[in-house]
Order: structure tokens, then sequence, then C-alpha cells
């Protein structure tokens, strides 16, 4: 679970509707593979996402194996004002991966 | 071997020609073959089921934008999209997206809130193979939207 992109409209106005896409880097191992000696290899996916802007949840996914490797996600925001968002990754076991990003309301 | 093989489609076949030709076969193993007919119950149905419990979707109100033929099916683009308000009494609540093919039904669940502004999300999925993909939305009042799009896949993507 490395490298969170995120990518915001450079600039947004009070009232618009945003597209927020993001993307981070992961195998998404479905646990359905099977290695050389025959042995299944484990499930290790990014099950849960999401998105709060100035502390509050906008937005969340669970995800399952059926999702590609280096999960993409894209979602939309109703801007209500300056703000910060807030992005978490959560991996099988537990790992987190966080990515802060301001909105540049103008 | 071939003989066990055929014989319970026989049975079928002249259970259907009616109530006489299941007399004349009561000594035959009729129901386990009738048994074996009942059509299994697939995962994804179940889990069709386990999210719309006893309502009734309508059908046809959740767009689902992907490619007619999929080549790579290890990542196929999909674009979820439901007409919706999206304000704080009526909106979409979350669209779940089901694989009628993959090992697993389940592929991802988006969750909105009013502050969403509208109900569409991107990804890519994992697809096995030529198949339907179906999107189910369940709105804040209760109810609930399905959409479906066949999808042809070239090379399927789900490892193994």
């Amino acid at each position: 679970m490395q490298n969170p992109r995120v990518k915001l409209p450079e600039k947004a106005k009070v009232g618009e509707i945003i597209q927020v896409k993001t993307l981070i880097s992961h195998v998404m191992e479905t646990g359905q593979r099977k290695d050389a000696d025959g042995k299944t290899i484990p499930r290790k996916i990014i099950n849960a996402f999401s998105a709060k802007f100035a502390g509050q949840e906008v937005f969340s996914a669970e995800l399952f194996p059926g999702i590609s490797a280096n999960p993409y996600l894209s979602f939309y925001f109703k801007v209500p004002g300056p703000g910060e968002f807030e992005f978490t990754w959560v991996e099988d076991g537990g790992a987190r991966a966080v990515e802060k990003q301001k909105l540049n309301v103008v | 071997m071939k003989q066990t093989d055929t014989l319970p489609a026989l049975n079928r076949r002249q259970l259907a020609v009616g109530a006489a030709a299941v007399a004349t076969l009561s000594l035959l193993p009729v129901v386990p073959a009738l048994a074996q007919d009942q059509p299994e119950a697939k995962a994804w149905e179940a889990m069709v089921k386990k999210i719309l419990g006893e309502a009734k979707p309508t059908e046809g109100k959740v767009a689902i934008d992907m490619a007619e033929i999929a080549e790579n099916g290890n990542t196929v683009p999909i674009a979820l999209s439901v007409e919706s308000p999206m304000t704080d009494k009526d909106y979409v609540k979350a669209i779940y997206i089901i694989s009628t093919a993959n090992p697993r039904p389940e592929v991802a669940t988006f969750r909105f809130t009013p502050a969403s502004g509208a109900a569409k999300a991107e990804s890519r999925m994992r697809l096995i193979g030529t198949q339907d993909v179906i999107a189910i939305a369940e709105l804040s009042d209760g109810k609930f939207l399905m959409g479906r799009r066949p999808v042809k896949v070239t090379v399927g993507g789900c490892g193994g």
C-alpha cells in the first residue's frame, strides 16, 4: 500500500460539484491465485476507503477482490466551503494509508 | 460410467411426458433425479437477495458505463450513475456492484451522502469472463434501483 495519489480541481467554487480522483499502488491479491508450488496465495486487498471533508465523512467504499490492482476510485462532492480532505485506505490486517489535501475554494 | 450419466437425463425427459410416464418410472430413482434438476442458487443471486430483502427494485435506473468488449479482464473501467437530487431528504445511500460470473459476486459498495452532490462513482474491476455486471442502488427512502450491463471479455482477469 504505497503512493496514495489524489487529484482535486485546482480551484472550486462554493456549491460546485467537483470530481475527486484517487489512486493507490496495491497488488489487490485475490486469494484465488496459486504460487509455483500450488499453494494458495493468501488474500491481501485494500478492503475499505473513506473520504472526509472538514472532519465529516462524505464518501466511503467497501472493496472486494473483484476490484483491480492499484485501485482507482473517483467520486463527486458538492463544495460547501473551504476545507481539507482526509482520505484513508485500509488493508486486510488493518494497515492504513492516509492522505490529506486542502481544497482551494475561490 | 456413460450409462449412469445419461440415465437421469432420460428420466427428466420422460417426466415431462406426463403422470402416466411418471407412474411407469416409479421403480427408478426419480426423486434424486428431480433434486438434481433444481436450479442451484447462484452466489450472485443470493447476494442480490441479501441486498434487496423483500424489496422490488426498479429496473434500468442505474447507469453502468463499461466497454462492450473488454480486452483485458484484469482492469475494466466502470462508471456508475443514478439520477438523484442528493438532498438530505432524497439521496442515494449506496451503490452495490455485483459480478454474475467471478469467483465472488461482490465487487464493491460505494456509500454516498447528501454532501456527494451527485450519485456517481468510477473504479476499475476484474472480470473473469464474459458476463453481466449488475448494480443496485439503495435510496434514502428504502427503495432500490437496478441496472445490468453485459460485457464481453477477451482475456479473463481473476488470476489463478
